[in-house]
């Protein structure tokens, strides 16, 4: 497996926001790699710096061995432009022609159009288009250059399931054809129906890097929500990752396993009424993980990402 | 269909030297960029109307009718010429200083700067149309010019006179990409306006210099409105060209060009804080 980027002890400030921070990551050749994290925790600054937009604060960011900000260096990079940022009075077909021309080896416009279903679109002006349409526009663009390594950010968000499935199932095709795909995402779906490893970003920092399967186990958290005068030790109990203090006296906590976490309560003997569990969103379990529960949780936080971080 | 085929690993694609000629060269990608900035202008007709009719209509109103100017072959063609300076410099400022401002802010700039496209080509794309458009802006003035009042100018002057014009247009574009990359759309539009009529009253392009009081007309020889309208004055009309006149116009172009360069080179879009 070949290294087609890597990111260095990387740190990247924005005034006083630390967007990235000393994060260390290679990209290998042929697998795609789901970036995965809240909004805010840096994906998109990653893949800024990979693309040459920005530079890192400290570190080295590394593409096929060159500067990302050295325009030969992305000959075989392929990103997508947002939705939004299509120029209006452009038709289709001139933008995919457009950006294919900046390439050494471009797959023909014709090809591009029939792959992501474009094809009925070529004449229409970009400002004309559905927003899914728009979406599958931008996506194919960053595959017009045929190229090695392909950065996608956020590429189905705000798309319903049908586009969304056909978009995954372009993106398969074309990895399968030997790109290797970098995509972001704060939908755990969408890293599951198309990654194989998945490094979970959070505050900044790398706090998993693992398959699919690993980081999914990571992430299903639970909500135990109930009222108690002790909230203290019920956040010393075993499973327990984090803890949200609610404005009606109950206290919800977060923990991997509810059941266990349950019959530890009641052999605990501490007193508890109006007891639910629900599943936790991945919002709520990155919250939680990355360490963004009230101060009083924070020590079982930073275990539980001592925890990820093995 | 084409097939994506994985080149040899350990091989570094981008590892080959820069290239002028070629399909993805410098120059091919300069005229790529060229024609996409004017195909997607030309989209928008009405936009265009400002920079091409608003010189002509200048001369018009304001030349034409005052006859002591217009009969006066000498006078004409220096108001002509004033307003072909004119309608090249605001122009440049305003497509360079607005589209600039603009595109910064919409995320299709940023997307371009991840294509394999040198900063250069990017930018003489940039110029390559505007200055187009430049081109066919003084169309207007010089036929009104020629039509309704007395200017007059040999063949060799007038094309004499397109290439100084050129020349002299390089401080107004590299003032336009400051303004564009060091500001928000909304302020550079502002910022260009003020720019442009101060430099187009302080420089002669309005009112003929010597009806200027002499403080003014001091200051005037500083700025590179005054400095292109006697450049272009002497291509045409031939006569004695002025040492502060062209040294003005180098220095102003090294200066203005260190000044995009930098901003350019400083820019990683617009920051929001």
């Amino acid at each position: 497996m070949t290294v087609l980027a890597r990111l260095d002890h990387v740190t990247r400030r924005f005034g006083e926001v630390l967007a990235v921070d000393d994060v260390t990551l290679d990209i290998h050749s042929g697998s795609i790699l789901g970036l995965l994290g809240p909004n805010g925790a840096g994906k998109s600054t990653v893949l800024t710096m990979l693309q040459g937009l920005r530079k890192p604060t400290t570190g080295t960011v590394t593409l096929f061995g060159g500067s990302p900000g050295d325009y030969r260096m992305r000959q075989k990079l392929g990103g997508t432009p947002q939705e939004t940022a299509l120029p209006p009075t452009l038709r289709v077909g001139e933008v995919i022609d457009f950006v294919g021309r900046h390439f050494d080896d471009p797959l023909s416009t014709a090809a591009v159009a029939e792959e992501f279903g474009l094809g009925e679109l070529l004449k229409r002006q970009t400002g004309a288009l559905s927003g899914g349409q728009k979406r599958r526009l931008s996506v194919a663009l960053a595959f017009v250059g045929q190229p090695r390594l392909v950065l996608l950010d956020e590429p189905t968000t705000g798309l319903d399931v049908d586009a969304r499935r056909t978009l995954w199932d372009a993106v398969r095709r074309q990895h399968d054809r030997g790109a290797t795909v970098v995509v972001t995402s704060h939908y755990l779906e969408e890293i599951e129906a198309l990654a194989e490893r998945v490094v979970v970003m959070g505050h900044g920092r790398v706090i998993a890097d693992d398959t699919v399967t690993a980081v999914i186990n990571q992430v299903s958290l639970r909500q135990v929500r109930l009222v108690t005068d002790q909230p203290d030790r019920v956040s010393g109990l075993p499973g327990v990752v984090g803890r949200d203090q609610g404005d009606n006296g109950s206290t919800t906590f977060y923990a991997n396993d509810s059941d266990r976490l349950i019959v530890e309560l009641v052999r605990s003997g501490i007193p508890f009424t109006d007891l639910t569990v629900r599943g936790a969103t991945l919002e709520e379990a990155f919250l939680t993980l990355t360490g963004a529960t009230d101060a009083a949780s924070g020590e079982h936080v930073r275990s539980a990402q001592k925890e990820m971080n093995r | 269909m084409s097939t994506l085929t994985p080149t040899p690993t350990g091989t570094a694609p981008g590892s080959r030297a820069p290239v002028l000629g070629g399909r993805t060269g410098i120059l091919a990608l300069t005229l790529v960029h060229a024609r996409i900035i004017l195909v997607e202008t030309f989209r928008i007709p009405a936009a265009l109307i400002g920079s091409l009719v608003f010189p002509g209509l200048s001369l018009l109103f304001f030349v034409v009718p005052q006859r002591t100017v217009a009969d006066n072959p000498e006078f004409a063609t220096q108001a002509v010429i004033a307003l072909s300076v004119f309608a090249l410099m605001s122009n440049s400022l305003f497509s360079f200083g607005l589209n600039i401002s603009a595109n910064r802010e919409q995320p299709w700039d940023p997307y371009l700067r991840t294509l394999p496209v040198p900063g250069v080509s990017r930018v003489l794309g940039q110029i390559c149309s505007t200055g187009l458009m430049g081109l066919v802006s003084i169309l207007p003035v010089i036929a009104i010019g020629a039509l309704f009042t007395a200017a007059e100018a040999s063949v060799l002057g007038v094309l004499a006179g397109i290439v100084a014009l050129g020349i002299s247009a390089l401080p107004f574009m590299f003032i336009g990409i400051s303004i564009g990359y060091s500001m928000s759309s909304k302020a550079a539009i502002a910022v260009v306006q003020i720019v442009m009529f101060g430099l187009a009253f302080a420089g002669g392009l309005f009112l003929p210099p010597y009806l200027f009081a002499d403080w003014l007309d001091t200051l005037s020889k500083f700025l590179p409105s005054r400095q292109a309208r006697e450049f272009v004055i002497w291509a045409v009309q031939g006569g004695e060209l002025e040492p502060w006149v062209w040294i003005g116009i180098l220095v102003w172009t090294a200066a203005t060009f260190a000044l995009a360069l930098l901003l350019f080179r400083r820019d990683e879009g617009r920051r929001y804080r």
